[in-house]
């Protein structure tokens, strides 16, 4: 341990400490971990959306050399259907989860009916087409709105006209009477299409069983590795939590679909106890897209309403809102409190009334994407406030302006339900986003170019979203299950490193680096003396996870705080050490000091090495200094910001060309300003990619048409814009580093930017609106009326 | 994403692998970049039972010049030739077209004989080829023939090659004083090939067009030449009017696939803008 002043890190734009191994091939993965006598299992997926089986005749699967064993559905109805850990709270909800494998009845194409065990991948691949299932197929419904109406096919009997919740929020007479007396009134009919989350590493589980204790580790790439051990084990097995040791490898990106429990987590488990080996299975592409989770799928009708000059005085919303043919594991919370209580966005809405009818229908489950019900409400708002700003004539940036919650208000309460927006400042983003663009010769120029027939599109979205989901009185007045603190050990090993572990874990963000940062300057210790440990639920405390951009200011705050208990402890053995009071030491530099007489002072190192040896504690004190801290913060963090983009479209072609692409985002307080960007540039990405290119679309049949991406269109590089990104910095008043979260931000404020930037360019044809994704055929169409 | 199991063999000459092709008949397939056969086989859509690997074989190299006639090794990669001081030269169109395929990965292992014994109906290089009036030598057992681009693609993924033939060269014209070649791509968002591709070749003498093959891929099953569209062209001075009028008449001459991305009405539509396209620069290269 060095005594010498460290630089500060927290603001510092270091490179992140984990690509080094990530992009030299160095990095472990679900697929590189290899077991002694492990075994491989391949998935026979239904064709069908929706079917009663019949039979299965495994035999000649069974027989072919190679294959260990074949298993279906029935074969594992000793253990639980998987859990769903947060339905909506307050209402009733229609539950019906899925098994590890489908057992009379098949609801989607992709559900596993069989699972082939071989001695390799490829030989239980081919034994796939050896089994014999007799199908007898029964009508399909895709549509979450369609599931509802009469004559629909039903998928559950427990969930009649296939609702899973009638979930509502605000004050509905308030609003029906505020639209019903409007001077102005909006009317859309707003898709929110569905996604998929296409993480570059697909899914997968590796469980081992040893007879000898009872005891399973599993290996999967997954955001929560101590939530998958406590659902498999409680819920799922009923055994206890001690006999499952779950391990999260280094995990290829996840964006929400690797939060949850999974069928192949539950058959590689049962299984691998039943054979006695380890059971490996990996995904590939097309089963990532037809059996892991989706996001979004919402049908929304929504009328806004307001003055003349541009006041708006109410907002009503009716979503359906598709789950798939199951709930998977926080699917009807995504739905409802994350999407319904925010839906008012930046603005200040008087009158606001929300129905959510969640559906069940013939496809995929459907559950948190980066985002997770944000990006639907911001998208739905800001299409809205846009369309009321071009049915009044007003500029939107002025109407924005106009209906912002004032900086006065906050605490603000949005009057649906949720906590209270911790801090904000909407007007300076907005202003230094219109500055960045130029927006005033934009518009002249738009005009200009207009009348030589060129459209060009400036799109605005002024964004407010929940981060750092936490509180847990609150979460779990909200439905969900568990806990949502974070946990943090900090320890001060006798050489002067700092070994810090978490619940919380990255899959892609670079926490380990931002984690490092903070907990350097905290203690006033080199950067590089810090090792940041988690993704194992053997050595790390219980935390819940990394998803609602949880990491830093849940996770990250738990690290302070066990770096302020450790300082606190620090001090009073430099006290007992140089005879002082404890109430008279400083730490700073590294060093401990006596006030008012600086060369009476120890450093941090000498401190480390005193208590870890720990000869001569004072009375009272243990030796070592290692503090956990289990934090539940007192609110979420509500980022905001505006962006603002400029797009022109070629109506021979109906060709979109995203010529600028302004950000201007309030995260809080920065700590790594390469990775905050990182965050952004990714999250912008994914939203531009809904605005134009994403759909995961099925057919009345229940086929998902985009299923490789040869059809899914995931942007690359060159379809994308350079992104310029900038800040206000309004620290969120509810965690000590004052930070917000930006793991989403990117996404939540930029598929609404594009729209309305395109929507913007197609007004001198009568458009008014448009749903995503704005294919080049769609823009077409709408060029020629 | 499994394919089925296959056995593979690694030939080091044409002779070698004719032998093989024909031990093995109809059960092999010949590998070269492997970028479409691989795919294919990972989804089961082909499950041959022998690989003959034809990849990097010195027999299927060579990129030459011969008075008017480029030729090109079948195995010449996508990256060999766009990167071609010669191909540019002589027939830029080839190396522009081969240079926008997929990503660099991509086109460090396609091969220009992969791609057109392929026939893929979203492919690049078949247009091009079919616009360019060029021509393949087949080599089988019983000696080589020659294969005019315009018998070449028979239906969708088929072609006139035989299943004991290996494609061994491509040829295509040296565009001469007069001549303009270009291709011109609307490209599919998520696959990148072409939802519609058009290449023109056009000559131009005392200001009139005399010649004009237009071929347009990716719309429908195959590549197809656009006899319209050439007919309306031949004989104007391929000025404005002139160009649109041609246009007009692209993509009457054939069928159409749709996807999600792209009906048959956009894809019919688009033929005409991109027709437009290609023969423009074709022709400003003419004049040029
Ligand atoms: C990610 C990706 C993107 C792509 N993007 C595009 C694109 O934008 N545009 C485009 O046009 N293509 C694209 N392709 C396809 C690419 O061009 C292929 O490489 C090409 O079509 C086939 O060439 P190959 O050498 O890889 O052939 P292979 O895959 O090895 O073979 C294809 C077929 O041709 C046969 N064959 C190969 N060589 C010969 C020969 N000499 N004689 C007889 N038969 C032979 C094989 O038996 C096989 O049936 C893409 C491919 C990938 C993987």
């Amino acid at each position: 341990m060095t005594s010498e002043t460290t630089t500060p890190m927290i603001g510092r734009a270091i490179k992140r400490r984990e690509d080094p191994k990530l992009i030299t091939g160095q990095g472990n993965f679900l697929d590189d971990v290899k077991l002694n006598g492990m075994t491989h299992a391949a998935v026979l997926r239904s064709p069908y959306a929706h079917a009663r089986i019949l039979s299965i005749d495994t035999q000649k699967a069974a027989a072919l050399p190679g294959v260990v064993a074949v298993f279906v559905g029935k074969d594992l109805l000793d253990v639980n259907p998987l859990p769903c850990a947060w339905p909506a709270g307050g209402f009733k909800n229609n539950m019906n989860t899925p098994r590890a494998m489908a057992v009379d009845v098949v609801r989607f194409v992709g559900e596993a009916v069989a699972v082939v065990i071989a001695e390799d991948r490829f030989i239980a691949r081919d034994a796939l087409d050896l089994i014999d299932v007799d199908y007898e197929p029964l009508a399909v419904v895709v549509d979450p709105e369609k599931a509802t109406q009469p004559g629909a096919p039903q998928l559950h009997e427990n969930a009649p006209n296939n609702v899973v919740v009638e979930w509502s929020a605000g004050n509905r007479e308030g609003t029906n009477r505020a639209v019903a007396s409007a001077e102005v009134v909006v009317k859309e009919r707003i898709v929110n299409q569905r996604l998929m989350a296409t993480p570059m590493e697909t899914r997968g589980s590796i469980a081992r069983y040893e007879s000898s204790t009872n005891e399973f580790t599993l290996w999967t790439s997954s955001q929560a590795p101590h939530v998958m051990r406590l659902l498999l084990t409680a819920f799922v097995f009923g055994i206890p939590e001690t006999k499952l040791r779950v391990i999260a490898p280094n995990v290829g990106g996840g964006f929400g679909q690797k939060i949850f429990v999974y069928p192949d987590m539950v058959f590689c488990m049962w299984i691998s106890r039943k054979i006695g080996r380890p059971v490996k299975f990996v995904e590939d592409r097309s089963e990532n897209f037809k059996s892991s989770t989706h996001g979004r799928d919402h049908v929304t009708d929504v009328e806004l309403s307001g003055t003349r000059d541009g006041q708006i005085t109410g907002l009503r919303v009716k979503t359906y809102a598709g789950l798939g043919a199951y709930l998977s594991t926080i699917a009807p919370g995504v739905a409802t409190t994350l999407y319904g209580r925010i839906v008012t966005g930046v603005y200040k809405i008087p009158n606001v009334s929300i129905d959510v009818i969640a559906t069940y229908t013939n496809t995929a489950m459907v559950d948190a994407y980066r985002g997770a019900g944000r990006p639907e409400a911001s998208y739905l708002i800001e299409r809205i406030v846009d369309r009321f700003a071009a049915e009044l004539g007003m500029d939107p940036a002025e109407v924005r302006r106009r209906n912002f919650i004032p900086p006065t208000e906050f605490p603000y309460d949005n009057g649906l339900g949720l906590l209270p927006y911790d801090s904000g400042n909407y007007a300076p983003a907005l202003d230094k986003a219109l500055a960045n663009v130029g927006y005033a010769d934009l518009r002249k120029e738009q005009a200009t170019l207009r009348a030589q027939g060129r459209y060009l599109g400036i799109g605005i979205s002024s964004y407010v979203e929940i981060c750092g989901v936490a509180p847990t009185a609150w979460a779990n007045g909200q439905g969900w299950g568990a806990g949502l603190w974070e946990s943090a050990n900090v320890r001060i090993h006798l050489t002067g490193q700092v070994v810090v572990t978490t619940g919380s874990l990255p899959h892609g963000q670079g926490v380990e680096t931002t984690f490092a940062q903070i907990v350097a300057d905290e203690l006033g210790v080199p950067y590089d003396s810090v090792l940041i440990e988690h993704s194992d639920t053997a050595g790390t405390p219980f935390g819940y996870g990394t998803y609602g951009s949880r990491s830093l200011a849940v996770g990250g705050t738990a690290m302070v705080k066990s770096a302020r208990k450790i300082k606190e402890k620090a001090k009073r053995l430099a006290a007992h050490l140089l005879e002082a009071n404890p109430e008279d030491m400083i730490f700073a530099d590294g060093k401990i000091s006596v006030k008012g007489s600086p060369d009476k002072s120890k450093t941090f190192g000498e401190i480390a090495l005193y208590a870890s040896v720990g000869a001569s504690m004072p009375e009272g004190e243990e030796p070592f200094l290692d503090e956990t801290t289990y934090y539940d913060p007192p609110n979420c963090t509500f980022p905001f910001g505006t962006h603002i983009s400029v797009v022109e479209v070629f109506p021979d072609t109906g060709a979109v060309e995203v010529k600028r692409y302004v950000a201007v985002d309030d995260v809080g307080n920065i700590i790594n300003p390469r990775i905050v960007h990182g965050q952004l540039h990714g999250g912008i990405a994914q939203g531009m990619a809904q605005a134009l290119y994403e759909n995961a679309v099925y057919d009345d049949n229940g086929q998902l048409l985009a299923g490789t991406l040869m059809d899914y269109a995931i942007p690359n590089a060159s379809m994308l814009p350079d992104f310029e990104i900038s800040h206000t910095v309004t620290p969120s008043p509810v965690n000590p580093l004052g930070v917000k979260g930006a793991g989403e931000a990117g996404t939540i404020g930029s598929a609404q930017c594009i729209m309305n930037a395109v929507i913007d360019a197609l007004s001198p044809f009568g458009v008014r609106h448009m749903q995503m994704p704005a294919t080049p055929e769609k823009i077409w169409h709408a060029t020629r009326g | 994403m499994i394919p089925a199991a296959f056995q593979y063999v690694k030939a080091n000459s044409v002779a070698e692998a004719l032998v093989l092709l024909q031990q093995h008949g109809e059960d092999a397939k010949l590998v070269a970049g492997g970028h479409s056969l691989i795919p294919a086989m990972k989804l089961r859509l082909s499950q041959p039972s022998v690989l003959i690997d034809i990849a990097g074989m010195a027999d299927l190299k060579g990129i030459a010049v011969n008075g008017a006639e480029l030729t090109i090794g079948a195995g010449e990669t996508y990256h060999a030739i766009a990167t071609s001081a010669a191909v540019k030269q002589a027939c830029g169109v080839v190396a522009a077209c081969v240079g926008q395929i997929g990503d660099i990965q991509v086109r460090n292992c396609g091969t220009i004989g992969g791609a057109l014994a392929h026939s893929d109906p979203a492919a690049d290089l078949t247009a091009v080829f079919l616009a360019l009036g060029g021509k393949v030598t087949a080599q089988s057992a019983n000696g080589s023939r020659q294969i005019a681009a315009d018998d070449l693609f028979v239906s969708m993924l088929t072609t006139a090659l035989d299943s004991g033939e290996i494609l061994a060269k491509v040829t295509v014209p040296v565009l001469q004083k007069g001549q303009g070649a270009a291709y011109a791509k609307l490209k599919h968002p998520a696959s990148r090939y072409a939802i519609v591709g058009v290449a023109a070749m056009v000559t131009i003498s005392n200001g009139v067009v005399t010649a004009a093959r237009v071929a347009v891929t990716g719309a429908g099953p195959q590549a197809v030449r656009q006899a319209s569209c050439e007919n309306a062209l031949i004989g104007s001075n391929g000025d404005a009017a002139a160009v649109k009028a041609a246009a007009a008449k692209a993509g009457d001459d054939m069928d159409y696939l749709g996807d999600i991305h792209a009906s048959e009405e956009y894809r019919r539509a688009m033929v005409q803008v991109y027709a437009a396209r290609a023969l423009n620069e074709a022709l400003a290269q003419a004049r040029a």
